[in-house]
C-alpha cells in the first residue's frame, strides 16, 4: 500500500514572527523556514508504518514556492521514498491545497493519507478534513495512536477532555496530533541517499486545479499588549491584591 | 436568512463553547441552533432556554449518537441552503466538521474566529496568537469556528426558542465509525469554561508534585491546566494541556505555578483578565504577562497560597 504524506514548508517554530509594518503579513524574508512540526510527525509515523510491513511505498508532496522542495528533502531524509513538488507562487489556503492533493491522490491511488493536523503559520487545521470530504473519505483527525486491524485502521484521537478511539475503512484520512509520536532525526548516511530520491515537479495547472483564494487578507497585526504588571513581595500580599485590587477571589 | 450554529452537547447539557458561538452567530443575524445525536429531548430544551436562539433544530438519530464527522458534515450541508452563516465552536467537534463541510459546499472555512466585524470580515489568531489577521471571505456561504474565549456566552437562561426535528440525509461518504471514548471524570470545573485556572509547569518536577496543585484549585474552585512541558514530562495528562497546541483559555484568573512562560504557551492563556505567575526564575518570560509576579520557591507558596485562601 502506498502513503501519502502532505509536508508544509513554514517559519521555523523556534522563530517569533515579526508583523510587517505595512500590516500585510509576518515577515519571512531572511527567515529560517522548516518543515512544519506537525507534518514531521505525520512523515514519522509513515515511516512507522512501513517499518511495521504496512505500508510499501511513502510519498510526500508539498504545494508552494519552489524552496519548498528543501522540505520535501527533509522528509526524504527521514526515509520517505519520493516527492512531488506542485510548484506556485500563489498563497495557498486549506481548500486549495486539499484540491491539489486530491489530483494527486487520484493519480498515486494511496490507501491512506497522514497529514499533520494544523500548520503553524496560519493555524487553520483544515486541509486534511477538506481532502476527505473531497475524496469521500472517513477522517479522524488529532491522531494520538494509529493501530492496524486487519484491514482496517484504530486511530484513537485526543478530543477535549480525554481520548475516542475510531474505526476507519481504508482509503482514509489521518491527521497528526503532538504525541502521534517523537520524529527521528535525518542521519547523514540518509541525507546523502535523499539526494538521489526523485522529486517530481507540477502544477496547479497541470493537475486541473484552481487555487485562488476565498479570503483576502485586509490586515496582520500585532495583538495588544498586556500592560506590564507589579512584582509581589510575599503570598499573603498577592491574595490581598487578588481580592481587593482584582476582585477575582 | 439566518445563522445556523452547530452545537456541541455532553448528557443533556450544552456545552459553553456553543453559547459562545451563539453569541457570535448574534452578532451576524438570527441564529437557530443545531443538535445532533440521539435521545435529545433535554438538550432540546436547554438549547431552547439559551438567550438568543430563536430556533432548535434537532436531528435525532442513532447514527448520530457519537459526534463523527462525516454524517455531521452531511446534516450541514443539507441544511445549508437556508443559512448564510454556519458556525460552531472551535471544539474537537466543530474543527473536525466545520472545514469538512465546507469543502463540500466549495467554501474556505475560517477557523478560530476572534471577532466578527462584518457579514464577511472576521479577525482570527494567527502564528499561535503572535498575529491577527483581519480576512474577508469571497464565499457566498461562511463557515466558521469560533474561539469561545473571545465571545462572552450567551446566557444559558432566558430564550423560548421554538423547537423543530430536522431529517438527516442518507450518508453520501464512508464514515469513521465509533470504537471507545475514554473522558475523564472529575468534580472540578471544565478547563476551557472555567472561572479560576491553576496551571502547573515543568517546575513542578514530578507527577506527585503536580497534586500539589489540587488542594488550591479546591480553595479556589478552580480547574486544574499544565503547560506542554508538564505533559510531555508525564506531570498531567494531555486533556490538560494549555497552549496553542491545546487548550486556548481565558478566565478571570490564571496561576501558572512554574511554567516559565514558553511563547506556546502564552498563546493558551494571554487573554486571562488576571494573570498570577509564580516562579523562583526572576527572569521567566511568564513575568511579561503577569499582572502578579510572585518570585518563590512553587514548593513553599503552595501550601502558604492555599491557607492565605482559606483564610481570606
Amino acid at each position: 500500500m502506498k502513503l501519502l504524506v502532505p509536508v508544509k514548508r513554514v517559519v521555523d517554530f523556534n522563530i517569533k514572527v515579526r508583523v510587517k509594518s505595512d500590516h500585510s503579513g509576518v515577515e519571512t524574508t531572511g527567515v529560517k523556514m522548516s518543515m512544519n512540526p506537525f507534518d514531521e510527525i505525520a512523515v514519522e509515523e509513515a515511516i512507522r508504518l512501513k517499518e511495521k510491513g504496512f505500508a510499501t511505498e511513502i510519498i510526500v508532496v508539498s504545494a508552494g514556492v519552489a524552496q519548498c522542495t528543501e522540505t520535501l528533502r527533509t522528509a526524504l531524509a527521514m526515509g520517505a521514498d519520493r516527492g512531488v513538488l506542485i510548484e506556485t507562487d500563489v498563497a495557498l489556503e486549506p481548500l486549495a491545497v486539499a484540491k491539489l492533493l486530491k489530483a494527486i491522490v487520484e493519480r498515486e491511488q494511496p490507501g491512506l493519507v497522514i497529514l499533520g493536523k494544523q500548520a503553524i503559520d496560519d493555524d487553520m487545521n483544515a486541509t486534511g478534513q477538506m481532502l476527505a470530504a473531497l475524496l469521500g473519505w472517513p477522517q479522524a483527525t488529532f491522531a494520538s495512536a494509529i493501530a492496524v486491524a486487519g484491514d482496517r485502521l484504530e486511530v484513537t484521537r485526543e478530543i477535549d477532555g480525554g481520548l475516542e478511539t475510531l474505526s476507519l475503512s481504508l482509503p482514509a484520512i489521518v491527521t497528526a496530533d503532538l504525541r502521534l509520536n517523537e520524529p527521528r532525526y535525518a542521519s547523514l548516511p540518509n541525507i546523502m541517499k535523499a539526494r538521489k530520491k526523485t522529486i517530481e515537479t507540477v502544477t496547479p495547472a497541470a493537475l486541473g486545479v484552481d487555487p485562488a483564494p476565498r479570503l483576502i487578507v485586509e490586515s496582520v497585526a500585532e495583538p495588544p499588549e498586556r500592560k506590564a504588571g507589579v512584582k509581589v513581595s510575599s503570598v499573603a500580599e498577592l491574595v490581598q491584591k487578588l481580592k481587593t485590587e482584582a476582585k477575582v477571589i | 436568512m439566518a445563522i445556523l450554529v452547530l452545537l456541541d452537547h455532553e448528557a443533556g447539557l450544552i456545552k459553553q463553547p456553543s453559547r459562545s458561538a451563539i453569541a457570535a452567530g448574534a452578532q451576524l443575524g438570527e441564529v437557530h441552533a443545531l443538535l445532533a445525536g440521539h435521545e435529545l429531548a433535554a438538550a432540546a430544551a436547554a438549547a431552547a432556554r439559551i438567550q438568543g436562539v430563536a430556533k432548535v433544530l434537532v436531528a435525532d438519530q442513532a447514527l448520530l449518537a457519537h459526534p463523527i464527522a462525516e454524517p455531521l458534515a452531511d446534516l450541514l450541508i443539507s441544511l445549508a441552503p437556508g443559512y448564510t452563516h454556519i458556525l460552531a465552536a472551535s471544539t474537537s467537534v466543530g474543527k473536525s466538521v466545520i472545514p469538512r463541510a465546507a469543502a463540500l459546499l466549495d467554501a474556505q472555512s475560517i477557523s478560530d474566529v476572534s471577532a466578527v466585524l462584518g457579514s464577511d470580515r472576521f479577525v482570527r489568531p494567527i502564528y499561535a496568537g503572535n498575529a491577527l489577521a483581519t480576512v474577508r471571505s469571497l464565499d457566498p456561504i461562511k463557515l466558521l469556528t469560533i474561539r469561545a474565549a473571545s465571545f462572552d456566552p450567551a446566557p444559558a437562561e432566558g430564550g423560548s426558542a421554538t423547537i423543530e426535528a430536522v431529517t438527516p440525509s442518507a450518508p453520501s461518504a464512508r464514515a469513521a465509525s465509533f470504537v471507545s471514548q475514554a473522558v475523564a471524570h472529575s468534580d472540578r470545573p471544565e478547563l476551557a469554561a472555567a472561572r479560576v485556572v491553576i496551571s502547573g509547569g515543568r517546575g513542578m518536577g514530578s507527577a506527585a508534585n503536580f497534586a500539589l496543585l489540587e488542594p488550591v484549585a479546591d480553595a479556589l474552585r478552580a480547574a486544574i491546566g499544565a503547560s506542554r512541558a508538564a505533559v510531555d514530562s508525564g506531570y498531567a495528562p494531555n486533556d490538560f494541556q494549555v497552549g496553542q497546541t491545546g487548550k486556548v483559555v481565558a478566565p478571570e484568573l490564571y496561576i501558572a505555578v512554574g511554567i516559565s512562560g514558553a511563547i506556546q504557551h502564552l498563546a493558551g492563556m494571554k487573554d486571562s483578565k488576571f494573570i498570577v505567575a509564580i516562579n523562583k526564575d526572576p527572569d521567566a518570560p511568564i513575568f511579561v504577562v503577569a499582572d502578579y509576579g510572585l518570585v518563590a520557591d512553587l514548593f513553599a507558596a503552595l501550601p502558604e497560597l492555599k491557607s492565605e485562601l482559606e483564610r481570606a
